[in-house]
């Protein structure tokens, strides 16, 4: 169970918007982290605090294959992404990397910028603070929970 | 029920007779491919998990094409890491500055990837080898640590939409003018999780480099994978290149598709993909009409840096010049394929007419080096993504088009119809 405000972006958010192509020269988390959402949210970094949860639209991820998305992602303190669908190299690499993350049409409609929000990962059940509203996501296949909860992919496979 | 080529590819792979679109399957895998920037964030997966020994030594690909040669110290070290790697492991393809190329039109031509095979790749164009009829897909760097060390790879089986070709590609029109035109039409997830299936009778006017970007650009569409039929074509381009022996699947004749689109290929016109998505398409009668001047051309990468691209810009440009005020950076993909471009005169023709002619590098397509954009710059290019910033600054913008569009707007210094240049 996480608890925390919502940032909230539209259909189509990109992994070059997410971490753009020019800081691909590391790997390292904290580089980064640093110039997360840069392209989509200049602000971001100095917004997002440990705790706090993504909302976005549909394909949330699109385009390339960078893990550095979700460690960029993962790395600014973000503990749940929530969207309506998501690119599917996205999706396989943030639970690779231990990065929850749920679809939820209704959610995504109903949470807006700044909202205070709970999410229970063992049933997928979103709560949303502000405005006393609730909605379903579907929990996340066992053998997936399997992997986030060893710590991702590798972790899974010793 | 009957099975796709992709499902028929994943069930072998996963030593089962039937798979069913949405089972979880393990399946091996044939090639497993890292580049410069995917690969050190998987040997430090590989590393830390700890893990010693890489699965096998011949089916693994590192291709340094990104930011190689090296485009600053940070880049260097990653490179460097990757050959410390690829030397303590011999990794036999390890493909560096000097007989690199970008890794997806490098692959092909060495035969490391041929029908049938199921190949995983951290980068998200890994989905161009389906033209050779082979499963390919684009994964991340996690995937590709775990790919390295079991030789295996978790999927859901997809389902899949089927394309089906007829007719015959007019004069400049090609395999990126299909592809934008389908994104277009199905959207950027409008094929999201599942296989794009390219067939019917309209295929045998496709060259492999056609369906190599078409294949390239499926990811554009949001799908797992593209998938071509396997035909004559097919089999002579990889006859005595496949450097093992390979497998032809077709789909069964009940196979099931979520839907089924018949595309005539005579009825393509050139396409541009607008700002700042591939599925912002317009015919180039739309766009040409809109007197969109234009500061950079880029003709090259995984998508359309191959020999007849290389060729379809040749023809535009000999004897012509490049527009002033416009700079024209021309890369072919391969080594191979730039000694051809010498061997046939078109070096001569793109600097001639006033073109930059870059080593292979995947620099400029994502806002790398070699032609980064400035704010409120245009760039027609025969890349893969326009998304915002992609090439450069925040304020940029890229419009997606074929060799013979690029070099045409190259001429005129605005997007350009190459039927009016020449």
């Amino acid at each position: 169970m996480v608890k925390g405000k919502v940032h909230k972006y539209p259909d189509n958010v990109d992994t070059d918007v997410i971490i753009p192509a020019r800081y691909l020269n590391t790997a390292n988390h904290a580089e980064l982290a640093a110039h997360c959402m840069e392209d989509i949210d200049p602000n971001f970094k100095e917004k997002v605090t440990r705790g706090d949860i993504m909302v976005a639209g549909w394909n949330f991820g699109c385009g390339s294959s960078r893990e550095h998305a979700p460690i960029a992602i993962k790395e600014s303190g973000i503990a749940c992404v929530i969207a309506k669908t998501y690119a599917r190299i996205f999706y396989r690499n943030a639970i690779n990397i231990g990065l929850p993350i749920f679809e939820c049409e209704a959610a995504a409609d109903g949470i807006e910028d700044g909202d205070e929000v709970e999410v229970d990962f063992s049933s997928g059940k979103i709560n949303n603070l502000t405005k006393g509203e609730s909605y379903q996501a579907q929990p996340l296949p066992e053998f997936i929970q399997n992997i986030v909860n060893k710590g991702g992919l590798l972790n899974s496979l010793k | 029920m009957g099975m796709t080529m992709t499902q028929k590819i994943l069930a072998a792979h996963a030593g089962l007779d039937e798979v069913k679109p949405g089972q979880l399957i393990m399946a091996k895998l044939d090639m497993v491919l890292g580049n410069d920037i995917t690969s050190p964030v998987a040997i430090n997966e590989f590393e830390k998990a700890g893990f010693t020994d890489v699965f096998d030594k011949t089916r693994i690909s590192l291709v340094m094409d990104h930011f190689a040669p090296n485009k600053d110290i940070k880049a260097a070290q990653q490179t460097k890491q990757s050959r410390q790697f690829a030397m303590k492991h011999g990794i036999v393809n390890f493909y560096d500055v000097g007989c690199m190329g970008i890794e997806h039109a490098l692959l092909p031509e060495k035969g490391l990837v041929a029908a049938g095979e199921c190949v995983i790749g951290a980068d998200s164009h890994t989905c161009t080898y389906g033209a050779l009829g082979a499963f390919s897909t684009g994964v991340g760097s996690t995937d590709m640590a775990a790919g390295m060390a079991t030789g295996k790879a978790w999927f859901k089986v997809p389902g899949a939409i089927r394309f089906e070709l007829k007719g015959k590609l007019g004069k400049y029109v090609s395999g990126k003018d299909v592809i934008l035109h389908i994104i277009g039409m199905i959207g950027v997830d409008g094929a999201l999780y599942k296989s794009m299936e390219f067939g019917g009778p309209g295929l045998a006017s496709l060259t492999i480099d056609d369906r190599l970007c078409i294949a390239n650009m499926a990811i554009e569409a949001g799908a797992k994978n593209g998938i071509f039929e396997v035909d004559e074509i097919t089999r002579a381009y990889m006859d005595g290149r496949a450097q093992h022996p390979y497998t032809v699947y077709a789909p069964d004749p009940d196979a099931e598709y979520e839907k089924v689109y018949e595309i005539d290929l005579a009825a393509v016109r050139p396409t541009v993909s607008f700002p700042h998505l591939p599925e912002n398409a317009k015919t180039i009668d739309e766009a040409a009409a809109m007197n969109i001047a234009i500061d950079q051309v880029v003709i090259g990468s995984c998508t359309n840096g191959r020999l007849s691209d290389m060729a379809a810009a040749a023809e535009l440009l000999k004897g012509k010049k490049v527009a002033k005020n416009v700079r024209a950076i021309v890369i072919p993909a391969t080594q191979h394929i730039y000694k051809e471009c010498i061997r046939l005169g078109y070096i001569d023709t793109f600097i001639d007419a006033g073109c930059v002619v870059s080593t292979p590098t995947c620099g400029p397509c994502l806002g790398g080096y070699m032609g980064v954009l400035a704010e409120g710059e245009r760039c027609v290019s025969t890349t893969n993504r326009n998304f915002v910033g992609r090439m450069g600054h925040v304020d940029s913008e890229v419009y997606l088009a074929s060799p013979a569009v690029a070099a045409a707007s190259a001429i005129a210094g605005k997007i350009a119809n190459p039927e009016e240049v020449q």
